[in-house]
């Protein structure tokens, strides 16, 4: 049902763990749906983000696409992270079963996540960056009817 | 391979496999026809209905052989409320039932019965009192199954046929998981309709039955041809029926004898994992279960990962999990056992069999105590609990 790279992603996660005193941390999902992910962003002077770790709670494509997101954030801008949705992080993985696109939404959310807290921090305002939501999982349920 | 997933369905004992083989190239006849070629298939087909009903105490002529559990549910539970709707349209069930039951209970309700959906304790067993309080003039049937196929537990049958029978309501039973696993006898327990699967005890897949008690009078569920008896259409599916007919042979032959065994290993493996992975827990009762399930929820973790995980050391396991449910709930057993959402989610199901070893259990245990410990090293949930913050943590 996964794709290889969703596989390799899932088996051999890149970047799992955390970083100490991080330029911005970010959880989103909840327990209550299966799925929580933590992304840790350092990111230097210049605004590049140098380090990407994660924890992940949650199914296989939970796992493969919080590796895939920091793969695809590190040594970016803050802005040109901004551009890694979760339609980036999917292609990046050769796709996912249509009942797993919600773990995508997830990752991009953590990203978004973890770049807010980083704005907060310095008090400062990134173009085009909204207040995540929290709870992706409730805003998909509320779609359904 | 080591395969822990025999409640899902079984391996076809070779026995079993030997006395279908005949009937697919050489003995094809429609048993249904007049010549004596076809008679030689009518023949094994009696005999195979004989076996099937002697496991549980029924008459030959009480069993109607469908294509498996869900057609054997649908059939007791539609058929009943349409024959006796003069009667009443309520019905009572459990909340943790099959969706085969479940499904089919929600479908009545859009069709205008009423359903109570009875409540089970901690360790899944149906609330008596509040069956029993449940009951109503106007009810025609009590659907309660016989042993939970996620967590295992037997619901007590005799006492929820009792109430059944004193209060003159029709008693069905999903008994997919039971059947040939543990004795069932028909007439000591009250039923009047129970519902059971080949596949699931070594016979093949694709055959089932409806027990219907002589006296019930419920209609047909498919309608055409005059087979069973002109309750049941259909060609008999022959291979099949010799099948379940040989494999519940077998499981007569060593019921006592597997219970045994495999609850034994089972009690094993329940120890083992819990002594020696932390934060985990039994789902379902402790002794009143399947001699081969064990249920299990770890803390921190999700089940899918889990079973992902477990594949790659070559064992075959399911769980509960939303990701496996395909919803984003996790299963409707684990929560109505009072489970909270984030706990069921880290389900794991091991379902043994009688050809299950000591090895194998060992060898799950020791790759199951690595995995769990890999999947919390990445768990967000489990870095709070480590840090004492227990926010997401119940």
């Amino acid at each position: 049902m996964y794709s290889e790279k969703v596989m390799d992603h899932f088996n051999n996660p890149r970047n799992v763990g955390e970083i100490e005193n991080p330029s911005g941390v970010g959880t989103v999902g909840n327990a209550k749906c299966g799925d929580i992910m933590r992304m840790y962003l350092d990111i230097d002077e210049n605004g590049v983000i140098q380090e990407a770790r994660f924890k992940t709670f949650g199914c296989g494509a939970a796992v493969a696409t919080s590796s895939m997101a920091t793969e695809l954030v590190k040594g970016k801008t803050v802005q040109q992270a901004l551009e890694v949705t979760n339609k980036a992080v999917m292609e990046a993985l050769d796709g996912l079963p249509p009942v797993k696109v919600h773990c995508s939404l997830l990752a991009e959310e953590a990203i978004h996540a973890a770049l807010w807290d980083y704005a907060e921090k310095n008090h400062i305002t990134i173009d085009g960056l909204e207040k995540p939501v929290n709870d992706i999982e409730e805003k998909l349920e509320e779609e359904e009817y | 391979m080591i395969y822990l997933d025999n409640a899902a369905t079984t391996a076809v004992e070779e026995e079993v496999f030997a006395a279908m083989k005949p009937y697919f190239c050489e003995q094809y006849s429609n048993p249904s026809a007049i010549y004596s070629f076809a008679g030689k298939s009518m023949k094994a087909v009696d005999e195979a209905r004989e076996k099937t009903a002697r496991l549980i105490g029924a008459q030959p002529n009480e069993i109607y052989f469908t294509a498996g559990g869900s057609e054997s549910d649908n059939w007791a539970i539609k058929a009943a409320a349409e024959a006796y709707k003069n009667k009443g349209k309520h019905i009572i069930t459990s909340t943790i039932e099959h969706h085969a039951v479940l499904h089919t209970c929600q479908y009545l309700e859009k069709q205008g019965y009423e359903v109570t959906y009875v409540d089970v304790d901690e360790n899944g067993v149906i609330k008596l009192d509040a069956l029993e309080a449940a009951v109503r003039p106007d009810t025609i049937l009590i659907t309660v199954m016989a042993a939970n196929n996620e967590i295992g537990t037997i619901q007590p049958l005799k006492e929820i046929g009792a109430l059944a029978r004193k209060n003159n309501i029709l008693f069905h039973t999903d008994a997919v998981q039971a059947y040939g696993h543990i004795p069932l006898n028909v007439d000591e327990l009250n039923i009047d309709m129970l519902s059971a699967s080949g596949h699931k005890f070594h016979g093949p897949k694709g055959i089932g039955f409806l027990y219907i008690r002589k006296g019930v009078r419920i209609g047909s569920y498919i309608h055409g041809g005059a087979q069973e008896r002109s309750r049941r259409a259909g060609t008999l599916n022959t291979p099949g029926i010799v099948g379940m007919g040989a494999a519940a042979d077998l499981a007569a032959a060593k019921l006592a004898e597997n219970m045994t065994k495999v609850s034994e290993l089972r009690d094993y493996l329940i120890q083992r994992v819990l002594d020696e992975v932390p934060y985990s827990r039994l789902n379902g009762h402790p002794v009143k279960r399947l001699p081969g399930n064990a249920n299990f929820c770890f803390r921190f973790i999700e089940g899918e990962s889990l079973l992902i995980l477990l594949d790659q050391q070559g064992i075959c396991a399911s769980s509960g999990s939303a990701c496996t449910s395909g919803s984003l709930d996790p299963s409707h057993v684990l929560l109505a056992i009072g489970l909270p959402h984030e706990i069921a989610h880290g389900s794991l199901r091991l379902t043994l069999s009688e050809t299950t070893t000591k090895e194998e259990i060992d060898f799950t245990v020791e790759e199951l105590k690595k995995i769990v410990e890999r999947l919390r090293s990445m768990s967000p949930l489990y870095e709070d609990f480590v840090k004492g913050g227990m926010n997401h943590v119940q």
